[in-house]
């Protein structure tokens, strides 16, 4: 029975589920990173799964599909952008204005361009993201299974990677997060607040995008209506777990990608319910939040618009 | 007057803004929108059907819709009032209404005259205690309740799906949903309440009781907030911590009491949806009232007189999309979801409308 549960395809579907919550916890880091909450990744996610899928239908080319996805998720992000940093709004808020926005945008343009309630047309196998085939299914399964995947999957562990690097090793990263620690220190100091703001708010629409992208021609072959289901949230969650570190973020996404993976093989199997494995992010989050595993302190800026004297 | 006429333009202004931009996005799917705005309104307010003859179904239904978003809205202002953001009426309503539910049908053998307070009392307190927990963990841990709320919306909604599903379920029924509750559990009906008017009001609208209980709790808010003293506690936190706690206000427990108070609120939508619509807990009910009710209470400036007026015009959408959903060619009842993230977005961003506005007179007055 647990054989059924702990194998090979597990590691293979931990990989797979990760891999959008990855690009929108790395997503939410950049823009929380520089001061602004962003509880709107869910909103992008969608935005981006939408469009992929729309655009691939009328182009048969999942690559514009996936350009399409990061166009759409720099276009949401811009709106959070001019909300909260051009007219101060709150920025839960905004966040969560675009989150019922675009809950609604996918599914009034499906019905309008497909014809259905909210689903855009199946795409066929050669249109979706291919696999990339490092190893031959037929001779080595195991390898193929877990190192076959699409290519934003790759993508995403490289964005995290290299995140570290753009934090913490470049000037870029420096000003973003003196922005998000003390930003009227690294005005003084000649760093364009509203700018590097823009630039954290734009890289996280567009990796948040990435990742509805991997949702909707990725792991299946249309949007569906609100096919996110909360994967933004559970994004923000890592992000927080992960103590706003894009390693760190990594790892709990990861963590949270394997609860969900086997939490599905659990279904039928074991009489553990699987609504109560499905929690754990969660509860993990909340915990860490009150400082009961590890303090994680946000951004000390983050969350209140700034105000040029 | 002056300041009533104030307080009514930056919302007004944002609601013609979202219709606005929602007509172009109608015009660019391909549809008319002055067609689509006539639809909407007429099923929502007309008094009169098709054939012209008087019909309740309009306004019962509008009403009945505003109902849940009366109570999340007022959940949502009063947690706004305390400085605090509550988006954890979603959760708050689900572990409400499943209360209400569980005790509808768990003590079945008992009278209609306690069990029916008893229930009310059951998504109340389950809502207040859903919400008390991140009011805790903010003043006890500083932890943000923003984040906390999000994340119990969906340990709740886990819970309710767990209970439903391997405790309370009719065995074999296909849908995620509990026994029914006792018939004695059932609130009255606007049809019921009318009849001895003279009024027939047609019993398929399930407006009930629970419309008037909201309207009393807007009341009572009132009350509340401006006439009590721990109201004006909640509002001196909300508008300034530090000078509250050097005033000898314990923010820590108005922090807590305005969140479970709050999160009591939310959960009372569970009265109207169990006890008056669907006479059982019935999974994944909401589509959204939590959220709507952030929009509720912006547009209403955390008002319960803006709450109300907000939550009818939302109720009104509801209603109306569902007709635009039918009778139009290419828009369907999503229409109103994009309608209400846009009136969010200009509400928030009312800083913007004020400088335009001021900036204006400014330069008629030079």
């Amino acid at each position: 029975m647990l054989r059924n549960i702990i194998n090979y395809t597990l590691i293979a579907s931990t990989i797979r589920l990760s891999t959008p919550l990855i690009l929108a916890a790395l997503g939410g880091l950049y823009s929380e990173r520089s001061g602004v909450i962003n509880i709107a990744l869910e909103g992008m996610m969608l935005a981006g799964a939408f469009t992929a899928a729309a655009v691939t239908v009328f182009t048969h080319s999942s690559l514009i599909g996936v350009l399409a996805a990061v166009a759409a998720g720099l276009l949401v992000a811009a709106l959070h952008a001019v909300a909260t940093i051009n007219y101060r709004a709150d920025q839960v808020v905004s966040g969560t204005a675009i989150n019922i926005l675009f809950l609604g945008v996918p599914a009034l343009l499906s019905g309008a361009l497909f014809e259905s309630t909210g689903a855009t047309r199946q795409l066929s196998k050669d249109e979706v993201l291919p696999d990339v085939m490092f190893f031959n299914p037929d001779s080595s399964p195991m390898l193929a299974s877990v190192f076959n995947q699409k290519p934003i999957v790759y993508l995403a562990f490289f964005v995290a990677g290299i995140s570290v690097y753009v934090l913490y090793r470049t000037r870029f990263g420096l000003r973003l997060r003196a922005v998000g620690e003390n930003p009227e220190a690294a005005d003084t100091a000649g760093v364009n607040v509203r700018r590097m703001r823009w630039a954290g708010v734009l890289i996280s629409g567009a990796l948040a995008a990435l990742g509805g992208a991997y949702l909707s021609i990725g792991q299946s072959s249309q949007f569906t209506r609100n096919m996110t289901a909360g994967r933004g949230f559970i994004a923000l969650a890592a992000l927080i777990f992960g103590k706003w570190h894009p390693v760190g973020a990594l790892m709990a996404c990861l963590l949270f990608g394997f609860a969900e993976a086997v939490s599905i093989r659990m279904q039928g199997n074991v009489n553990i319910p699987n609504q109560f494995v499905l929690m754990i992010p969660y509860v993990l989050t909340m915990v860490m939040l009150a400082g009961l595993i590890r303090r994680a302190d946000p951004p000390k800026a983050l969350g209140v618009a700034y105000v040029k004297e | 007057m002056k300041t009533l006429l104030r307080e009514l333009l930056f919302p007004l202004i944002a609601v013609l803004a979202a219709f606005v931009i929602g007509g172009l996005v109608v015009l660019a799917i391909g549809d008319n929108p002055f067609t689509v705005y006539r639809l909407l309104i007429s099923s929502a307010f007309g008094l009169y059907d098709a054939m012209g003859n008087f019909t309740w179904d309009n306004w019962g239904y509008t009403l009945f819709y505003a109902t849940p978003l009366i109570f999340t809205g007022l959940a949502v202002s009063l947690s706004f009032k305390c400085g605090l953001l509550n988006i954890g009426a979603e959760g708050q309503l689900y572990v409400g209404a499943f209360a209400a539910a569980w005790v509808g049908f768990t003590l079945n053998g008992w009278p209609g005259f306690v069990l029916i307070p008893l229930a009310m009392l059951a998504a109340m307190l389950a809502g207040g205690f859903w919400g008390a927990i991140p009011g805790v963990l903010k003043a006890r841990f500083g932890s943000h309740e923003v984040i906390n709320t999000i994340m119990l919306n969906f340990i709740a909604v886990g819970l309710v799906s767990y209970l439903t599903q391997s405790r309370y379920k009719i065995p074999g029924d296909a849908i995620m949903q509990t026994k029914p509750i006792a018939e004695q559990a059932h609130i009255a009906r606007f049809s019921t309440l009318l009849s001895p008017l003279g009024i027939h009001f047609p019993e398929r609208i399930p407006l009930s009781v629970a419309f008037l209980l909201a309207l009393l709790m807007g009341f009572l808010v009132w009350v509340f907030l401006w006439k009590t003293k721990w109201g004006y506690e909640i509002r001196a936190v909300g508008q300034n911590p530090s000078a509250a706690e050097y005033g000898g206000i314990s923010v820590q427990k108005q922090i807590i009491l305005a969140m479970a108070l709050s999160g009591a609120l939310a959960g009372m939508v569970g009265i109207g949806e169990v006890l008056g619509y669907r006479y059982r807990y019935y999974h994944d009910f909401s589509p959204g009232y939590g959220f709507a009710g952030i929009a509720v209470a912006l547009l209403g400036r955390n008002h319960p007189v803006g709450v109300v007026l907000a939550a009818i015009l939302f109720g009104a959408l509801n209603r109306g999309g569902l007709f635009v959903d039918i009778f139009t060619d290419k828009v369907s009842k999503d229409l109103v979801q994009v309608l209400q993230g846009i009136i969010i977005l200009f509400v928030a961003m009312e800083w913007m409308f004020r400088r335009m506005i001021l900036r204006k007179t400014v330069t008629a007055k030079a």
